[in-house]
């Protein structure tokens, strides 16, 4: 589908360089980096609104180099909507189009929830309704990849579980979405794939499991901020939510709807012990350490407990406790600590 | 009831600086129109001679801004949006006409536009020629006044959001569909402030206008030759009238500049 290969572009002192990666047909990748990382930039040269000085990005095979911007069928949302402020929403959403798009505005506003909005203008919209707007005015050309600036940052929680909820079943659709963010709970929740860009360059690329449970570089691991995520359901059990995987009974807090999603905890939040913990923890396993690293905040274990639970303890506690590989501990962790981000959520 | 605040020391002497240079710009005209009788200015105001003055040079000033702007405004947008070496050297080219003698701007045009240049002999082929035409005085007065339009026009394009163009551009609409439906609208206000400013600069201009076109007589020119052919009080006449059609022009046109500005809002 979106193939870019050593793609390098200088912007002033901004160097964006040796960028390498592909999204499939049908993949929601998720690009998450910090601000000034290059994200924009990035999407702004799949666009076309940038020229690379260097490399080539290819669009189903073929070369994008040449194509003018307005033959690419790209959609592009930007993070501040660019909404055009002296148009009505319907001429937004229909600028493509001339007179007869009547249909096919009214179409895509409804898909987006948008139809009450068309005869106002993008000053009077909040940001929630602004971004619908302007998905719509993406839509309606039916673009062959969809190109999203930090869609949900800025929104309030409504608008962002609204829009979540629709960009992931466009992508169900089979909507093709290069997603870019600085927020990495966005990428749990929506990425099929997801690529970490730090300085101007792809540090690691993969599937969510793989960038967030296996970071490559301090950077990512960093960045990612959290190793302890799991994909799977969660049912409701009296005042407990139960997340189960592969045999494993996680408590969540019960404010949580049952559902599908992701949970989420701090390796911080885990306490290593290596006898039974009795306090106020609901969430107690016992497994065998599987992997120790050195971070700069203190000692990485991985422990199985038939998940890889991912923990943090100071070089003192580690050498207190004895730790070492194979060793069995018990782990605890208190309900309150782990979050779950649903994939479908109701407002 | 709350007492009377007087006004800080600063704020006086502000009012007073205000005051000052309002006097200066308000008192010779409000002098020289009070000292024109009724009965002056009504035969002026009637004279055919005046009338057919005022009308040529509204019509020139207006056609020279129309037709600048065919291709002012587009090379703003240009101007306002590319980066390119040398562009400083071409801003201040631009602003060339403004701080050059207008007398030396009407040699200038002159020298180009005279019967045995090559634009004038290419004119005599067409059967007309530039001077003491129409068409020479709205050269004059485009030349005077063209600064005006371009400068406030890239400002105006600067000022528009540049991503608006460029999401025009990922929906599929070409750069001129861009330009025309959202550049354009958005800049607008600004660009009718330009070409207020440049029909007001080609309507007062005297300098480079008598030099390529003692005739027709546009105002400016009819009000100096009635100068120094009869004097200071039949001058005025004059002078005041053309005063009166500037101001309910351009009354007209900031209105109308200001209205479409407010339907864009």
């Amino acid at each position: 589908m979106l193939s870019v290969k050593d793609v390098e572009v200088e912007l002033g002192a901004f160097c964006l360089s040796g960028v390498d990666f592909t999204v499939k047909a049908g993949n929601y990748f998720v690009l998450l980096g910090e601000s000034g990382a290059g994200k924009t930039v990035l999407l702004e040269l799949i666009a076309g609104l940038l020229t690379p000085a260097r490399g080539s990005i290819m669009l189903d095979g073929r070369d994008l180099a040449g194509i003018p911007i307005q033959k690419r069928h790209l959609g592009l949302v930007y993070q501040d909507q660019a909404l055009f402020p002296h148009l009505t929403v319907r001429s937004n959403i229909g600028y493509a189009f001339s007179g007869e798009a009547r249909d096919r505005v009214q179409e895509i506003a409804a898909r987006v929830g948008a139809t009450d909005l068309l005869d106002r203008k993008p000053t009077t919209l909040s940001l929630g309704e602004a971004q619908r707007v302007a998905l719509a005015r993406a839509l309606i050309r039916h673009p062959r990849l969809l190109l999203l600036d930090e869609p949900l940052s800025s929104l309030d929680v409504p608008s962002r579980i609204f829009i979540r909820s629709l960009l992931r079943r466009l992508n169900a659709e089979g909507l093709t979405i290069v997603h870019v963010t600085h927020d990495y709970e966005e990428a749990l929740a929506l990425a099929s794939h997801v690529a970490v860009l730090e300085n101007g360059r792809i540090v690691q690329a993969g599937t969510p499991e793989e960038v967030f449970h296996k970071p490559r570089s301090r950077f990512v691991a960093g960045f990612t901020g959290i190793r302890n995520f799991f994909r799977g359901q969660v049912v409701a059990d009296g005042d407990t939510r139960w997340f189960t995987l592969s045999g494993v009974r996680v408590a969540l807090p019960p404010d949580h709807a049952p559902g599908h999603g992701c949970v989420v905890f701090e390796s911080d939040s885990v306490t290593v012990s290596p006898e039974q913990p009795h306090g106020s923890a609901r969430n107690v396993f016992y497994g065998n350490i599987i992997d120790i690293e050195t971070v700069p905040r203190g000692i990485a274990l991985t422990v199985n407990v038939g998940l890889p639970i991912h923990a943090l303890v100071t070089a003192a506690s580690f050498r207190e406790l004895g730790l070492t590989l194979e060793k069995k501990v018990w782990i605890s962790f208190k309900s309150t600590a782990v979050r779950f981000i649903p994939d479908e959520e109701k407002p | 009831m709350a007492p009377l605040k007087l006004p800080d020391f600063f704020t006086l002497c502000l009012w007073a600086c205000g005051g000052v240079v309002l006097l200066f710009i308000l008192a010779p005209l409000l002098h020289m129109s009070l000292n024109v009788s009724p009965g002056m200015l009504t035969q002026t105001a009637t004279d055919a001679e005046v009338l057919r003055s005022i009308r040529i040079t509204l019509l020139t000033a207006l056609a020279a801004a129309l037709l600048f702007s065919l291709a002012a405004v587009p090379f703003a947008w240009f101007l306002a949006r590319r980066k390119f070496p040398g562009k400083g050297v071409l801003l201040g080219i631009i602003d060339l006409p403004v701080i050059i003698p207008h007398s030396t701007a009407g040699i200038a045009l002159l020298s180009v536009l005279n019967r045995e240049s090559a634009l004038g002999r290419l004119a005599e082929t067409f059967g007309f020629s530039f001077i003491g035409n129409p068409a020479g005085i709205a050269l004059a007065m485009a030349f005077v006044s063209l600064p005006f339009l371009i400068n406030a026009s890239r400002e105006g394009f600067a000022s528009v959001p540049q991503r608006l163009e460029k999401t025009g551009l990922t929906l599929g609409a070409s750069p001129w569909t861009v330009f025309f439906t959202i550049s354009l609208p958005l800049a607008r206000r600004s660009i009718l402030t330009g070409f207020v400013m440049m029909i007001a600069r080609g309507l007062s201009e005297f300098g480079a206008v008598i030099i390529v076109a003692y005739h027709p007589m546009v105002m400016p020119v009819l009000i100096y030759e009635r100068f120094t052919s009869f004097g200071l009080s039949y001058a005025r006449g004059a002078a005041v009238v053309f005063l009166g059609v500037c101001l309910v022009f351009f009354i007209i046109l900031r209105l109308l500049s200001g209205r479409q500005y407010h339907a864009q809002r």
